[in-house]
């Protein structure tokens, strides 16, 4: 269905250049299926709070020194003496955190209902790689205001390249530029940090062509076949997001308003020094499933090689599940073990939140060997193992059962 | 429909008690259970009290910035609990601070102004730790933010002086804390007795109300912008309620359309 724009401009402008005609296509009559729940507002969410960071982070950029003497001082200028500086700052802190929430939450969304299967399978890894770019950046962004975690959690994290055999001493060296985490090194991150965001909404980009090519998932897991089985994006889905915007800010607001460090160590408000180490170095709370995973290892390249498999098996995870049936709700077996993944994450989240010691150890290890269980043997298993119950013929009929699932 | 919901609400539980938990064992300082103290201004609408602000900085500067700095503030800085220009000009000419090159070519001293930082007693940390046996007063100005628990932590350290147990041996130059982690700080009790300064509005300098005057100070040192940030939260607040819930009834009204 093409339309017929009422401006004259921007029908002569659509005519030479089809940019109305597509987003009208895209974000107007675009079809969704009707049976969503609010699972499926994170990801628009989730795109928002990229947009609020990229914004506030710009504004911080135009105030920030990213010199080692001066980055802790500037950031304290921006909180004193730069005009509601101190809003765009919280914003910005509690922002990366508010990121991961959502973007957690998205993710195990699409492994529940099995938006990573097919066709969805590039969506999917590309979502993996903004998971990926997101970690990189976060972590970066956390050495740039140089409080004493930001120096240590920078000089911890780079030295664990150091454990890749022969060139591991040469490439931290080339990552710092110099033989410590000093200034060359906050100059790099600085314009990385800069960088990558920007990468990342080109990812977010395809990420959403890949999306419009076969349309949203659903809690049903089954295609929309019928036309009675979507809706227009607009305005049902466009007024439901603005609705969860609401919720979500109102959410954030608390934290950045009443507490807004509470998700942050308190270590950052010490200027990095060089010559003390803090008692103990913990990454940001969204990082420390993975840190669990890296300390549970022994060895450090093991650690290392673990703590990057976790997320690089989240890519193949669409060719480890082979079970035909999308949706967890059909599956009574992968239900249970789906819900003891995620019980298992903020058990490793704890545990990288403890001192790697007594009984931590042997559970972070027990949580890690899951994690990778779930992925390796649970889910190739389940494909060939679970009876999943019978799907229904369509979406819309679905619905008309008295059993209601549309929210 | 009950998985997802149900994960989502342990996700929420369990986010809360992993934090609080994490928080208490971020380093040992926690292993000492700071106790706590009523602040009207850390509830959720409260506001500091300037009386108590002013008399903190009293404490602070007859006490404290012997040894201490508190370089992210400048004088005008105290217009914001309640000392007028006047004084705050007064405040900062008692200070000298050096000044220039000049045409000269000099560096001179010259009276503090309000737009001045607040003056440091030590040139450099250098200065600093030759004049503390070997120890290094931290700057203040974020104390209350880089602790953990900062508030009641700061208290607990200022009254936490006690003999030291019998069978722990203090060396020189240090003092027994119950609430400095390891128990051994370097700063003698800067609040060894009451009556230390004399407050002019008649309040009594006990060693805990010099304590807690002084750490109402420093907690509005570190977060000048408290009073301002919630009262305009509880703004945005109010306004993202009502908008939601609009938006809430348009969503309503706009799903009703389908059958
Ligand atoms: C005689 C100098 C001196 C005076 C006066 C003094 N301090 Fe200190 N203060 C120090 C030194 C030295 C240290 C470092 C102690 C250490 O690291 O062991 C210190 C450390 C501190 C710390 C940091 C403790 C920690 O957790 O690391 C705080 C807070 C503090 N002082 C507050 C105050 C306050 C408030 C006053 C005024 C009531 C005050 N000090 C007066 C010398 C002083
Ligand atoms: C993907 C989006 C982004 C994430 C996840 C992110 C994350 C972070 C984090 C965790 C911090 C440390 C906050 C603190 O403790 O103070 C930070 C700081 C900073 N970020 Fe970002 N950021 C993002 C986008 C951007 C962008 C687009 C810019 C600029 C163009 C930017 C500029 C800055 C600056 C200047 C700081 C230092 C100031 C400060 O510490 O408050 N950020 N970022």
């Amino acid at each position: 269905m093409s339309v017929v724009f009422k401006n004259r401009l921007v029908r002569w402008i659509d005519h030479r250049m089809p940019i109305f005609s597509s987003l009208h296509h895209e974000m107007y009559e675009y079809p969704v299926p009707r049976n969503l729940n609010y699972l499926w507002n994170f990801g628009f969410l989730a795109g928002l709070m990229l947009i609020i960071m990229i914004v506030t982070g710009i504004v911080l950029a135009m105030h920030y020194t990213p010199n080692t003497t001066m980055a802790f001082e500037s950031v304290e200028r921006i909180m004193r003496d730069v005009n509601y500086g101190w809003i765009i700052r919280y914003i910005h802190m509690n922002g990366a955190s508010m990121f991961f929430i959502l973007v957690y939450i998205h993710i195990f969304r699409g492994m529940y209902y099995g938006s990573y299967k097919a066709p969805r399978e590039i969506l999917w890894m590309l979502g993996v790689v903004i998971f990926f770019l997101m970690i990189v950046t976060a972590f970066i962004g956390y050495v740039l205001p140089w409080g004493q975690m930001s120096y240590w959690g920078a000089t911890v994290i780079t030295n664990l390249f150091s454990a890749i055999p022969w060139v591991g001493e040469d490439i931290v060296t080339w990552l710092w530029g110099g033989f410590s985490v000093d200034n060359p090194t906050l100059n790099r991150f600085f314009a990385l940090h800069y960088l990558l965001p920007f990468v990342i909404l080109g990812v977010v980009f395809l990420h959403v062509i890949a999306l419009h090519r076969f349309g949203s998932n659903n809690p049903l897991g089954i295609d929309m076949k019928r036309p009675q089985d979507s809706i227009s994006f607009h305005p049902y889905y466009t007024i439901k997001d603005a609705f969860t915007i609401g919720l979500f800010l109102i959410f954030f607001c608390y934290f950045i308003f009443f507490n807004p460090n509470y998700l942050g160590h308190p270590d950052n408000y010490i200027p990095a020094d060089p010559l003390v180490t803090p008692a103990h170095i913990v990454p940001e709370w969204y990082f420390l499933p993975f840190y669990a995973i890296l300390r549970a290892i022994p060895s450090k390249l093991g650690g290392v090689l673990l703590m990057g498999g976790a997320i690089a098996i989240l890519f193949v995870l669409p060719w480890l599940d082979r079970s035909p049936v999308r949706s967890g709700r059909f599956r009574p077996m992968f239900k249970w073990f789906f819900a003891l993944f995620v019980i298992n994450c903020f058990v490793l989240g704890y545990c990288g939140a403890n001192p790697p010691e007594g009984h931590f150890i042997l559970i972070s290890r027990i949580a890690t060997a899951y994690y990778f269980a779930y992925f390796i043997v649970i889910l190739p298993l389940l494909s060939v193992l679970e009876k999943p119950k019978p799907l229904p013929a369509s979406i819309s009929e679905s619905i008309y059962q008295p059993k209601n699932h549309l929210e | 429909m009950k998985l997802p919901s149900f994960l989502l609400k342990l996700a929420i539980v369990s986010a809360l008690s992993l934090t609080t938990s994490a928080t208490s064992v971020f380093g040992e300082t926690t292993e000492i259970k700071i106790p706590q103290q009523e602040w009207g201004f850390t509830s959720l609408f409260g506001t500091f009290d300037r009386a108590a602000q002013q008399r903190g900085f009293q404490v602070f500067r007859e006490v404290c910035s012997a040894c201490h700095s508190i370089s992210k503030l400048s004088y005008r800085n105290l217009t914001e609990i309640g000392f007028s220009t006047e004084q705050v000009k007064s405040i900062a000419a008692q200070d000298q601070v050096v000044d220039g090159p000049n045409d000269e070519g000099e560096m001179f001293e010259r009276a503090a102004l309000p737009s001045d930082r607040f003056k440091r007693p030590f040139a450099n940390e250098q200065a600093a730790r030759a004049n503390n046996n070997g120890a290094y007063p931290p700057d203040l100005s974020l104390i209350t933010k880089a602790r953990p628990d900062g508030i009641n932590y700061l208290y607990a350290l200022l009254i936490g002086y006690q003999n030291p147990p019998s069978d722990i041996v203090v060396p020189d130059g240090r003092y027994y804390n119950h609430y400095f982690p390891g128990h051994q700080i370097s700063m003698p009790s800067p609040l060894p007795s009451a009556g230390l300064v004399s407050y002019a509005d008649g309040t009594e300098a006990t060693i805990e109300q010099m304590a807690k005057d002084v750490t109402t100070f420093l907690a509005w040192a570190a977060e000048p912008e408290m009073e301002y940030r919630k009262k305009l939260g509880v703004q945005v607040i109010f306004f993202l309620t009502v908008l939601t819930i609009l938006l809430y009834l348009a969503k309503r009204r706009i799903w009703a359309r389908l059958k």
